[in-house]
């Protein structure tokens, strides 16, 4: 069964959300869901960009009162 | 009934909370209404930030041990045993030598490992200072290097935040002492899109390292090392080739933290304010061995660690806690052999760095020595 787990990376300056993204999904299966919260608008366009250059599937992004939630796929 | 409080893990932050909890609790403790036990692996306690300095012979082995019987206060039970399974629904930590222990709190401060083994053939050819088997051998590759090509590859998640921006620094001064930069070219990776995870410190450290000529290859997650080419890929497609690779190798927490059920890869879900364990309240982690997205540093760890002292003390004395970890991190930064700077910040404060001073190397220099009275609880 595929996972899905929160990051709540939200006003964290370091490491910061992609760097924990990364972490993350080190430990995850194929096909788990990894959302990252974060509150840095740079996390928008950051995660989808890098999660595309090495191959994973960003699922979207929602925007929140204050912040953002960034969902992508374990695909490889 | 006197009440137990096991500490699993004595490195920095086990060692600092079971001190404090000593000077806190000195009427318990007299009276047998409290007792503190605390299970590590050796008799030895290492100031790892030391480590840093072994490889440029900087700092001597010796100077990075103690007997962590003399760190600790006499009142504490100390066995060297390590924890195998760690019961929170049962109340007790079974270890290797078959011991029981039961607790009516646990506190887990086991700390991080490094995982080279993570990475295909990054342990057969990869050089670092995370440990001392793996300082020694940098200590000599470092001695024998005549030039060439130098990676310094930084992997997450990973320990001390700043020691890989370090040690490249204090690469090229003792390259350019020996007479060896100008047949050497240095490189350095980093897994996000600037050179460090603290923006204002990336900011500070381009120029730097355009200034001296060092190289940087940002967006790089190492996917692969092949020893016989020696060369190492990263899974953004990147390949580079290497005479001396230095690598911070990704980090996962303790065996016996994925084996007990509390965590994958070893991170303890934990809350970040109290510093419970989530779903236990009479559970705390403190440390590295925590999930709390922040530096996994000794700073860190102190910072919790004094929290978890206040905590716990109240709780036990007044059935309360007594205030939360506010998130704060402070970091000394060595920006070569003979200058520093410093920078903190916690949960709602952005990190600000000073510039880099000879003062502020003096001061991390003092630091090295200070450590023990930190770890004793008297700074
Ligand atoms: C090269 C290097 C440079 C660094 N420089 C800095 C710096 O400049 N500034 C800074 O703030 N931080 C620095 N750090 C990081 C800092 O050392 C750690 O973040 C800090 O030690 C974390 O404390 P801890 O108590 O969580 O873990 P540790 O200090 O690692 O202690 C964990 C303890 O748990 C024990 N343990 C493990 N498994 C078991 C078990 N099953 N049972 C019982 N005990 C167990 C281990 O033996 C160890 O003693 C550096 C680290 C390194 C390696």
């Amino acid at each position: 069964m595929a996972d899905r787990q929160t990051i709540d990376a939200r006003g964290a300056f370091c490491p910061g959300p992609l760097m924990e993204l990364i972490a993350a999904l080190k430990l995850a299966q194929l096909g788990d869901e990894v959302e990252v919260l974060s509150s840095d608008k740079g996390s928008v366009t950051d995660i989808p960009a890098w999660v595309n250059k090495v191959g994973h599937t960003y699922v979207g992004t929602v925007e929140h009162d204050g912040y953002w939630s960034v969902v992508i796929k374990k695909a490889k | 009934m006197s009440k137990t409080v096991l500490i699993v893990g004595g490195g920095l932050a086990g060692t600092i909370v079971a001190n404090g909890l000593c000077r806190q609790l000195g009427n318990e403790l007299r009276s047998g209404a409290v007792n503190i036990t605390m299970l590590g692996t050796t008799e030895t306690h290492m100031y790892q930030p030391g480590l840093l300095y072994i490889p440029f012979g900087r700092m001597r082995e010796q100077e990075l041990y103690r007997d962590q019987r003399r760190v600790l206060d006499r009142r504490i039970n100390f066995f060297v045993d390590p924890a195998k399974h760690i019961d929170v629904e049962k109340n007790q930590v079974t270890t290797n030598g078959g011991r029981t222990f039961r607790y009516d709190y646990l506190v887990l401060a086991t700390g991080s490992r490094i995982m080279p083994q993570n990475i295909p053939g990054m342990k057969e050819a990869g050089h670092w200072f995370y440990d001392i088997e793996g300082a020694r051998k940098l200590r000599d590759a470092l001695g024998s290097f005549q030039g060439g090509k130098i990676v310094v590859n930084v992997n997450a998640p990973h320990k001390c935040p700043v020691a890989p921006l370090e040690v490249t620094f204090m690469l090229y001064e003792h390259l350019k002492a020996k007479g060896l930069w100008d047949k050497t070219e240095l490189t350095y990776t980093y897994p996000i899109g600037r050179l460090h995870a603290l923006e204002p410190v990336a900011h500070w450290a381009k120029p730097e390292m355009d200034r001296l000529g060092i190289k940087y290859e940002t967006f790089f997650n190492t996917e692969s090392v092949d020893p016989a080419s020696k060369t190492i890929k990263s899974m953004e497609g990147v390949e580079l080739p290497f005479d001396l690779l230095i690598t911070i190798p990704p980090h996962q927490g303790q065996q016996v933290i994925e084996d007990s059920g509390l965590g994958k890869g070893g991170w303890v879900p934990t809350n970040t304010k109290t510093l419970h364990r989530d779903g236990s309240t009479n559970v705390f982690v403190v440390g590295d061995t925590t999930n709390i997205p922040i530096s996994k540093a000794g700073s860190t760890a102190h910072f919790e660690a004094d929290v978890l002292i206040d905590n716990l003390s109240t709780l036990i004395q007044e059935g309360c806690m007594a205030r939360d970890y506010d998130g704060k991190v402070f970091c000394f930064i060595e920006t070569g052999l003979s200058s520093g700077t410093y920078v903190w910040f916690n949960y709602t404060t952005p990190p600000n760095p000073g510039p880099p001073s000879q003062m502020v190397h003096w001061f991390k220099l003092a630091y090295n020595r200070l450590y023990w009275l930190s770890a004793r609880g008297l700074l």
